[in-house]
């Protein structure tokens, strides 16, 4: 589903955050990516989603190169992942509901269509009594479930989180991950992220640990 | 085909929304897009008017010749018949003193005054109809015929309608350089209302790209609002052009009772008005097109 050969990344200023990474995960993988921060966690999943271009290596998701991808090609391949972030990248000017819709929206999808999804997704994070709020109302961890049901209401084939349950209390941290192994147990291909080992102890899964931007063996 | 058309009806809406999020400041640039066209666009239509006036007195060609007042019956009558065979010369038609006389007196209504008068101070007069019609022969004619005996004056009518189409080709010609002047204006306000609309949207841009959109779909609500704030401004500015002319034509016509004439100013044609909404719609459009074409790519996520 996705494989990195040799990656290198250096950022413009000569810090290299990847040094020769290759891994390969399989479809249906939930892959938990450790390390400490600014071990290169970010970097992997921003080039996985194209956000960032490795300098040498390859990069292949789901039988298409991504590390070449054209800029015409780029938006079809992000509508294949469903991508979380750690400072959410939610939209203010509009409700809860709005903001789960986009994504279907940038799809061209059939109106009515598309708001039974926006409250399937809702309702599946918890947030279906919230859907006519602002976001600004929202808690720190009510705005990450937004996120995450912004990220699946597409029904991508893989999710990518960046530090889901960073700066969250343990209540919602534990919610977040039930949420991520549900997605786990319908074949969904999880990419996740933390520095938190802690609460990863508690789920089945892969661990790829990251340090100084190589992977530990 | 069904998806694009419900993402284009979206978009429409959502570009009315962001011109009603933001009613004073799209009011002004309307306004402002009605004033600069209206200008150039109103001037065009007074000048075409005028030119349809001066075409009418232009398309009548005729010299008018008025004989000395001592030249006798035969003189007159020789003349006539000179004239006639002159190659340059189509057709005569001779006006005696007292016909002219009494046309005078019909159309004037100065029957007391000319009553009052111990003769005729009229002479006689030939009326001519030459072959060609172009202004350079009809002045070597006149040049020829002012040099005959008996010629008191030979008079081109058409002379003035020539001088006032000529000066109204230099009109035009002034209000198509204004009118291209503004428009560079017009996009350049574009440009500028599409660069902040970018700027403060600049957070759902940057999402949008994360989460898959195309180009394309990012580029049409700018593309839209740039085309319906053209689209509005030239229909202001033909708003301001027809109430103007219709006020216009309204005290012109008492003036022109006065002059026996109906001389009215020609309101907009559905051509011209057409001409004028393309035209506007088209210059939001480019500004609109210019501004993303030069602000959109800077955004990228990180």
């Amino acid at each position: 589903m996705i494989q990195f050969s040799k990656i290198c990344k250096r950022y413009p200023g000569g810090y290299e955050a990847l040094k020769n990474v290759s891994f390969e995960i399989a479809e249906g993988e939930m892959i938990f990516l450790t390390g400490h921060s600014g071990a290169g966690k970010s970097t992997l999943l921003k080039l996985v989603a194209a956000i960032e271009r490795p300098n040498s290596g390859s990069i292949v998701v789901k039988g298409q190169n991504v590390s070449s991808i054209k800029g015409g090609a780029l938006p079809y391949l992000r509508r294949n992942l469903g991508l979380i972030f750690q400072d959410h990248k939610i939209l203010f000017d509009r409700s809860v509901f709005d903001n789960v819709m986009l994504p279907l929206q940038i799809c061209g999808f059939d109106h009515r269509e598309s708001a039974k999804r926006v409250r399937a997704a809702l309702d599946k994070v918890g947030l279906l009594k919230h859907e006519k709020t602002s976001p600004i109302a929202l808690s720190g961890g009510e705005q990450q479930l937004l996120c995450i049901a912004r990220a699946i209401v597409n029904r991508p084939s893989i999710l990518l989180a960046d530090e889901p349950t960073g700066n969250l209390d343990l209540d919602y941290a534990r919610d977040i991950m039930n949420i991520f192994n549900s997605f786990h147990q319908v074949g969904v291909t999880l990419l996740i992220s933390s520095h938190d080992e802690s609460i990863l102890r508690q789920f089945k899964g892969r661990v790829l640990a990251l340090k100084n931007g190589m992977l530990c063996p | 085909m069904k998806n694009l058309l419900v993402s284009h009806v979206h978009v429409l809406r959502l570009t009315l929304r962001r011109f009603l999020t933001t009613p004073l400041s799209s009011l002004l640039n309307i306004l402002v897009f009605g004033i600069a066209l209206s200008l150039p666009a109103g001037m065009y239509l007074l000048l075409k008017s005028v030119q349809s006036l001066a075409e009418k007195e232009v398309g009548s060609q005729q010299i008018s010749i008025f004989l000395s007042m001592d030249a006798s019956r035969d003189e007159v009558t020789k003349i006539g018949k000179q004239l006639k065979q002159h190659v340059g010369i189509n057709q005569v038609k001779f006006v005696p003193r007292d016909q002219a006389l009494e046309q005078l007196k019909q159309t004037t209504g100065l029957t007391d005054v000319i009553g009052g008068m111990a003769e005729n101070p009229l002479p006689d007069a030939y009326i001519v109809y030459p072959e060609t019609s172009d202004a350079q022969a009809l002045e070597a004619l006149r040049d020829e015929l002012q040099k005959w005996p008996n010629f008191e004056h030979v008079q081109l009518d058409s002379a003035w309608a020539y001088k006032l189409e000529a000066m109204l080709k230099f009109g035009l010609l002034a209000v198509f350089f204004l009118a291209v002047l503004l428009s560079f204006a017009l996009v350049a306000v574009t440009f500028n209302t599409i660069r902040l609309q970018i700027l403060t949207q600049r957070e759902e841009i940057e999402v949008s790209k994360l989460i898959g959109a195309t180009n394309a779909f990012i580029r049409r609500p700018f593309l839209y609002f740039g085309l319906l704030q053209g689209l509005l401004g030239g229909a202001a500015a033909w708003l301001l052009i027809t109430v103007s002319l219709y006020l216009l034509n309204n005290s012109l016509s008492e003036l022109t009772q006065l002059y026996t004439s109906n001389f009215a100013l020609q309101l907009p044609s559905v051509g011209d008005s057409s001409t004028l909404l393309l035209l506007s719609a088209y210059l939001g459009w480019l500004g609109a097109w210019l501004s993303v074409a030069q602000h959109l790519w800077k955004i990228e996520p990180r």
